[in-house]
């Protein structure tokens, strides 16, 4: 009798909870940031936590990619392209109460691309000559030469404006000017950010977001399966996902994001050095057994180094189609008619393991052996992105718009090409649309007929939600986790 | 008796399997054929294929003989090295070198074993070797315990008097004494030891820091197949029943061996 009655109470109480409206909402993360000072350092993970949330630039992104106003909210730029006139919004407050001003913009665009600055993307503000303070509320940005990106660079995550008294403590305590506050921290678990009641524009619908880290895909699936969690924008094992579309519980999200994923080639590692061989490696990777294999059917085939999704994409995958004959010519004609043997170094995500798996089967065809190598990402960036040991690598490019990277010849793939160096350099004196897409397209063309990388397959965003929620960005413009329009529906 | 049978009868089914494997498989384990992803068991594929269409009852012939190198040349490490140091400190029980032999198995034995791995593949990069050399550290102390034990046991014995009073020096009567006496406690430790290290040669390789793919291993083969479990239950049933058994297989067949080389406990069931 008394369990019974037990029983009864606990289902009221159950019950009850059932009915009130959620108002907060936990998020997955496979990877915990290091700290949470988007303008120091690269990890996608801190993006994810605070771009949009607690921190904003001049500009931002909009889920489907395009640049609006954030806390600029209008500007003027000149005839000559040489200066651009931001106004910023009325009354904008930080976190810790104090107002933000010409000065707080003009310290953290200064602090950005200062000479002792730690931004990872550094390259966004080499254009600029100078910040000037107008007046309290108005900001002169002064150019060395035009840059039709301008906006489009201001609203990275590597932009966002910090107030002038920034110091170290804001990589635990990040102080913004977002429809979050930061709240809390328990490292190693999860960051919980709660809504600003002051905040400037539209205020959040949530009252509360929780951040949590579950790096082990099988902790993942039973994590969003339990209820602890309500989302997993980036769910790591695409395998499941057909599990989570016969839920009715789940909405499976796939959309686009930045990421080309690359079989990245040592450009100065002999034999990659020479284009033939590149080529012949090319030809011996069949794409969509990849993306089968390794993603479960989720991604785009992609011969260059561009999203498909943006409008100056050119689709070069013919340049590299399947051929495993042309490709074993192509190593005869180098002079590697018996094969050779190299290196394939791959970082943990199931896309570079799953997907080195298969691209060593498919180079074994053709006589290329590889000796696979897994690593942790801390080695990864060791030994292949810093330290450039390695033949060949996969991973994906998950930044926007970054095929400049290719005019960088110090960069870990070293492709020194005075061509496209050229035109990166052309393109950002340009403002014209029609005539950026046309270079754009040339050095897509190049990079992809010169076989710089293996161009496998653009990342599909696939995401797993409960499907009462509401306004999660379905497609990835940048890595981030825009939380000012969720809201759990009736 | 019964133990001893079944065990051993397993083991040598996995060892049949290893060494078939190095001659024919029924597929060839490195050839991936996607669209042949996940099959059921059935009549091409015996325990089916996994997510890269691979047969997996190749790769668990192929797995059992990489477990089993790696184990066995872990054990002969420890063997190797572990007996002698053990012999030669039980010769001067008590002596500084007596104390610094068994003090650094000591330091040796309070790692966990897995840790000594760790440490190791972190230093010189994940692979067979370096699994060997991990698990094959980690058995040194046993053996060497184990035989300091059981000689200082024998040292007190007549027939040991007797042959030092004929004129063996220390070396000549380990070999020549000790070590025959002792032998069937090394098999029985050696064979349990074994299976220890099909565990730990699993274990290191579930974390991705044994052999490295396109070489197939039990533990990498449950690791690649964990989030696939609810989807294609045979890709992680296959290798964990391999491990399992043989692991259990030579378990009982030390027991059966102990009891089979023990003269008392002989003497006591008959």
């Amino acid at each position: 009798m008394k369990h019974l009655l037990g029983g009864i109470a606990s289902l009221c109480v159950l019950a009850g909870s059932a009915y009130a409206q959620q108002t907060t909402l936990t998020i997955g993360m496979q990877l915990e940031p290091p700290h949470l000072d988007p303008t120091s350092a690269a990890a996608a993970a801190i993006d994810e936590v605070v771009y949009a949330n607690i921190y904003e630039g001049l500009t931002r992104f909009a889920s489907d990619g395009s640049v609006v106003p954030g806390l600029a909210q209008s500007w003027e730029i000149a005839e000559d392209g040489l200066s651009y006139t931001f106004t910023l919004q009325e009354g904008v407050l930080f976190h810790d109460g104090s107002t933000l001003t010409a000065d707080d913009v003009k310290f953290s665009l200064d602090r950005a691309r200062g000479e002792d600055s730690t931004n990872a993307q550094k390259a966004l503000f080499a254009d600029i000559d100078s910040v000037n303070v107008v007046d309290d509320s108005t900001v002169e940005v002064t150019l060395i030469a035009p840059n039709g990106s301008l906006l489009f660079n201001l609203a990275w995550g590597d932009a966002v404006i910090v107030d002038q008294g920034f110091t170290e403590d804001a990589k635990t305590a990040p102080n913004g000017t977002g429809p979050f506050k930061f709240a809390d921290w328990v490292q190693g678990d999860r960051v919980e950010i709660a809504s600003n009641p002051d905040y400037w524009g539209e205020a959040a619908k949530l009252e509360g977001v929780t951040f949590k880290f579950i790096s082990d895909p099988t902790a993942a699936f039973a994590a969003l399966m339990a209820g602890d969690v309500d989302a997993f924008p980036v769910f790591p094992a695409p395998e499941n996902l057909p599990q989570f579309e016969a839920d009715p519980r789940f909405n499976v999200i796939v959309g686009s994001t930045e990421g080309e994923t690359i079989l990245s080639t040592n450009n100065q590692q002999p034999p990659f050095d020479d284009v033939r061989v590149r080529e012949a490696v090319a030809h011996a990777i069949d794409r969509q057994a990849i993306i089968n294999g390794a993603m479960f059917g989720y991604g785009t085939p992609i011969g260059t180094h561009f999203a498909p999704h943006n409008p100056a994409y050119l689709d070069l995958t013919a340049n590299s189609d399947f051929d495993p004959e042309k490709s074993k010519a192509l190593l005869e004609e180098a002079g590697y008619a018996d094969g050779f043997t190299t290196t394939l170094k791959l970082p943990p995500p199931s896309y570079a393991r799953r997907g080195g798996e298969i691209i060593a089967a498919q180079l074994r065809a053709v006589g290329i052996e590889t000796e696979i190598t897994n690593l942790e990402w801390a080695q990864w960036l060791e030994e292949v992105f810093r330290g450039k040991d390695y033949g060949l690598t996969i991973v994906s490019h998950t930044e926007p718009m970054d095929i400049g990277i290719y005019a960088r010849p110090d960069y870990y793939f070293q492709y020194d090409d005075p061509v496209v160096q050229a035109m990166m350099k052309g393109l950002d004196a340009m403002t014209d649309a029609d005539d950026r897409t046309a270079v754009l397209q040339a050095v897509q063309t190049r990079i992809s007929e010169n076989y710089v990388n293996g161009y496998l397959f653009q990342l599909a965003k696939t995401g797993v939600a409960d499907a009462r929620i509401v306004g999660l960005w379905e497609n990835s413009p940048t890595q981030a986790n825009d939380m000012t329009a969720v809201y759990w529906k009736e | 008796m019964r133990g001893l049978l079944v065990g051993g009868a397993l083991a040598i089914v996995f060892l049949a399997a290893a060494l078939l494997s190095l001659i024919w498989t029924p597929y060839d384990v490195e050839a991936l054929d996607i669209a042949a992803k996940m099959q059921p068991p059935g009549g091409a594929h015996w325990f089916g294929t996994d997510h890269f269409g691979r047969d997996i009852l190749s790769m668990i012939m192929v797995g059992a003989r990489v477990s089993i190198a790696v184990a066995l040349v872990a054990v002969g490490i420890g063997i190797g090295l572990g007996v002698p140091l053990g012999l030669a400190a039980a010769t001067r029980k008590g002596s500084a070198f007596d104390e610094i032999i068994m003090r650094s198995n000591d330091l040796i034995f309070a790692f966990p074993s897995l840790l000594i791995a760790v440490m190791i593949t972190a230093v010189f990069g994940p692979s067979a070797l370096n699994a060997i050399i991990a698990i094959g550290i980690f058995n040194i102390p046993v053996f060497a315990r184990l035989t300091r034990g059981a000689a200082l046991s024998l040292w007190q014995r007549e027939f040991i008097l007797a042959a030092r009073v004929a004129g063996k020096g220390p070396a000549r009567i380990s070999v020549e004494h000790i070590l025959p006496n002792i032998a069937n406690l090394l098999i029985v430790q050696g064979t349990i030891q074994f299976s220890l290290g099909i565990l730990a040669e699993a274990g290191l390789s579930y974390i991705g820091l044994g052999v490295q793919p396109p070489t197939p291993s039990w533990g990498r083969m449950l690791a690649d197949s964990q989030t696939l479990a609810s989807l294609a239950p045979h890709l992680v049933l296959f290798p964990g029943f391999a491990i399992i058994l043989t692991v259990l297989g030579l378990n009982l067949m030390g027991d059966g061996l102990r009891d089979l080389l023990d003269p008392r406990i002989r003497r006591a069931r008959s």
